[in-house]
């Protein structure tokens, strides 16, 4: 006999249902919206925040992180908003930047907004607005169903921007979504954002995460990544490392279509507490999607990302290159789930993990599933988890090299074996630049 | 100018090298033949610096200067180069990158400044084209994909740019087919001249056709047991290692 076994909701798990029945009314959207948040908010209350028991969840456990509940992010003052400015990178002439402060959009902070070939609204708006299409999409919901993380964005969201690319769109710039916090204060965000792109559209999406000071801050934000048919859509992420006082978790929507392509590549910096996870659904034929990610972690940092990328139609590439480097005592945790249905013939999956452990104390976990109905597939998995290599190090010591600039050589060399697969140069060199940085702060 | 006294190793607790000496002069080309198994590559890796190579007695000298308490880049810097026997492929890492980090960390350690690109674009081309190093193969991540006699010729491009008081070649003729082994060998005599020591360790007399040696030892079981002109790497490729064999265990 199976007993279910109901555990009780802790204090924050109450408080955090108290808080949604309380903001519910003020929460943008109207009677679709508002079924939307209180289906994931019931979702909520009956499952609590993700624990070691949920098996998604089982390296990361968002309760226990979680303590007690923030006050949730009000709009950023004049203030917060100049210490946003300053981390600005100048903009290009012609080139289109969102940026949200603390979750909330800031207009003059932005720009480029007024193109015929680009839309940009508030994610407010569009709620409010009752766009059915847009939040159809927004709502994505035949991904991360269950996911009770997600769950409280969907109930809690507000903040964040809807941008569209017009169908046959080919733009010259990437289109930039940034998105900064100011820990000056203890505060909780819930921003979710889309990105759509028509048929046939070509384009760059940048998206950046910094957050500045180190009070502490539960950041729980989205992004939908929309491909239509045939589009072509390169994704570069950066998480800029964090203090220790941040919990964050990213989640991924992705919805590819008829042939599109998708080549999305992440560098991820540690601080405190983050699970990235990305949901990935096939809906049609032809496409592809690559998804590469190196993440550098030391200090107490826990990084998680976990993925699930489902084949549901047939004929449909995907690739995944995961690499982490580990210093000190941290803590890096990969899951990464391919699904393939039964229907799905002819999917071709490969996916890699590999790791550099540095630290004594560093951990690595590493769960690569692949759970296959179909039988006429291409698909495979490898998960590496090791030391640098002594023959290389010797080798390049050999040559005149001193041991901490070989090791950062051979390092840079691994993370960038990710970074490689991004198409734009300047990105690349960008990302890669960081990387550099992280490894100097590592030897100093 | 390398001198090698009453040199002990053990590796994993195995006693490898057992009371070697040798010296190699200034402008000495000195071969080391020997037996699969008489310690040949643990004496390159010992005086190259390699962890888990245990010296417990002896010394190495390098112009008069101990290198044994000396990590495997300073040793370089000190003018010691190793080409190995089966150069290490580094994904990711661009040839020309490692070249320029490698020279400019040897500057560094001399004090020197740092080359400035164009200076060195220049000296590696006119390396590379003496070496018959296609353009190619320096755009490429170091060693990947090379073939055998591609990656034997970066060792000999590397020592050239590096300019070493004394090269070790590890093997350099393994792997490597007739017009492999000319380009190689004709590297090496390039480079040969009078402040300059080799220490060619090699398993046949093949290659000493092409590197013609002053001086040849017999290696076998961890010492030298024999030393003698070109000849003598004549008398072993006829004879054969058996009478040493014996002799040393």
């Amino acid at each position: 006999m199976n007993a279910v076994v109901k555990r009780a909701r802790t204090e924050v798990e109450s408080a955090l249902s108290g808080a949604f029945d309380a903001l519910a009314p003020q929460l943008p959207g109207q009677a679709r919206v508002r079924a939307l948040r209180a289906d994931a908010a019931a979702l909520f209350a009956s499952q609590g925040l993700p624990t070691r028991r949920v098996e998604a969840w089982h390296y990361s456990d968002l309760r226990a992180q979680m303590k007690d509940v923030l006050p949730l992010a009000g709009r950023p003052d004049a203030g917060a908003i100049a210490q946003a400015q300053a981390v600005l990178q100048p903009v290009r002439e012609g080139q289109v930047r969102a940026v949200l402060v603390d979750g909330y959009f800031i207009e003059e902070l932005s720009a480029g907004l007024v193109t015929s070939d680009i839309t940009l609204r508030t994610l407010d708006d569009v709620l409010e607005t009752g766009d059915k299409v847009a939040i159809d999409i927004l709502s994505a919901k035949n991904l991360g169903k269950g996911d009770t993380a997600l769950a409280l964005n969907t109930a809690f969201m507000r903040g964040g921007v809807v941008i569209d690319v017009e169908p046959g769109y080919h733009a010259a710039l990437p289109i930039e979504l940034v998105s900064i916090t100011i820990a000056d204060a203890p505060k909780a965000i819930f921003s979710r954002s889309m990105v759509r792109a028509g048929a046939g559209a070509t384009f760059t999406l940048v998206e950046k995460h910094i957050t500045l000071g180190d009070a502490r801050v539960q950041k729980n934000d989205a992004l939908v990544l929309f491909a239509s048919g045939r589009s072509q859509v390169e994704h570069s992420f950066h998480r800029a490392r964090t203090g220790d006082n941040e919990v964050h978790v990213h989640s991924l929507l992705t919805i590819v279509w008829e042939e599109a392509k998708l080549n999305s590549v992440a560098l991820v910096e540690g601080g405190g507490f983050l699970r990235r996870q990305i949901f990935a659904r096939f809906e049609a034929e032809g496409a592809e999607l690559s998804l590469a990610s190196a993440t550098l972690l030391r200090g107490k940092d826990h990084a998680d990302t976990t993925l699930v990328v489902d084949h549901a139609n047939p004929g449909n590439t995907s690739r995944e290159y995961f690499k982490h480097i580990v210093d000190e005592s941290a803590t890096g945790v990969f899951q990464g789930k391919v699904v393939v249905a039964q229907h799905a013939q002819k999917t071709d999956g490969v996916m890699k993990s590999q790791t550099i452990l540095l630290g004594d104390d560093a951990a690595m976990y590493n769960k690569p599933e692949l759970e296959i109905f179909a039988d006429d597939v291409t698909c495979g998995h490898g998960a590496t988890v090791g030391a640098l290599d002594p023959a290389q190090l010797f080798y390049a010591m050999s040559r005149g090299i001193p041991r901490a600039d070989a090791e950062t050589l051979l390092l840079e060399a691994f993370a960038g074996d990710a970074i490689e697969r991004l198409s734009d140069e300047s990105l690349r060199e960008a990302m890669l630049q960081r990387v550099r940085d992280w490894l100097k702060g590592r030897v100093a | 100018m390398l001198e090698i006294k009453n040199l002990h190793a053990n590796v994993g607790g195995k006693e490898i090298l057992k009371g070697l000496t040798l010296t190699v002069k200034d402008g000495e080309v000195a071969a080391i033949m020997g037996p699969n198994g008489s310690g040949k590559s643990t004496l390159s890796y010992v005086v190259a610096g390699r962890e888990g190579y245990e010296v417990t007695q002896g010394e190495v000298l390098l112009n008069g200067e101990s290198i044994l308490d000396m990590p495997p880049d300073e040793r370089a810097a000190k003018g010691l180069f190793l080409a190995f026997q089966y150069p290490v492929e580094i994904p990711g890492v661009n040839t020309m990158t490692f070249l320029k980090a490698a020279m400019n960390a040897q500057r560094k350690h001399r004090g020197e400044k740092e080359l400035p690109t164009p200076e060195f674009m220049k000296i590696v081309r006119e390396a590379q084209g003496k070496l018959g190093v296609a353009q190619d193969m320096l755009r490429r991540a170091l060693n990947v994909g090379f073939s055998g006699g591609e990656k034997k010729r970066m060792e000999v491009l590397q020592m050239s740019l590096l300019d070493p008081k004394l090269a070790i070649l590890d093997e350099t003729d393994s792997g490597l087919d007739i017009d492999a082994l000319r380009v190689v060998a004709d590297g090496v005599n390039a480079l040969r001249g009078t402040d300059r020591g080799f220490l060619v360790i090699t398993h046949y007399q093949r290659l000493l056709e092409y590197i013609k040696p002053d001086t040849v030892h017999v290696m076998a079981s961890g010492r030298i047991v024999k030393t003698g002109g070109p000849e003598l790497a004549h008398e072993l490729e006829a004879r054969g290692y058996k009478e040493f064999i014996g002799q040393a265990a």
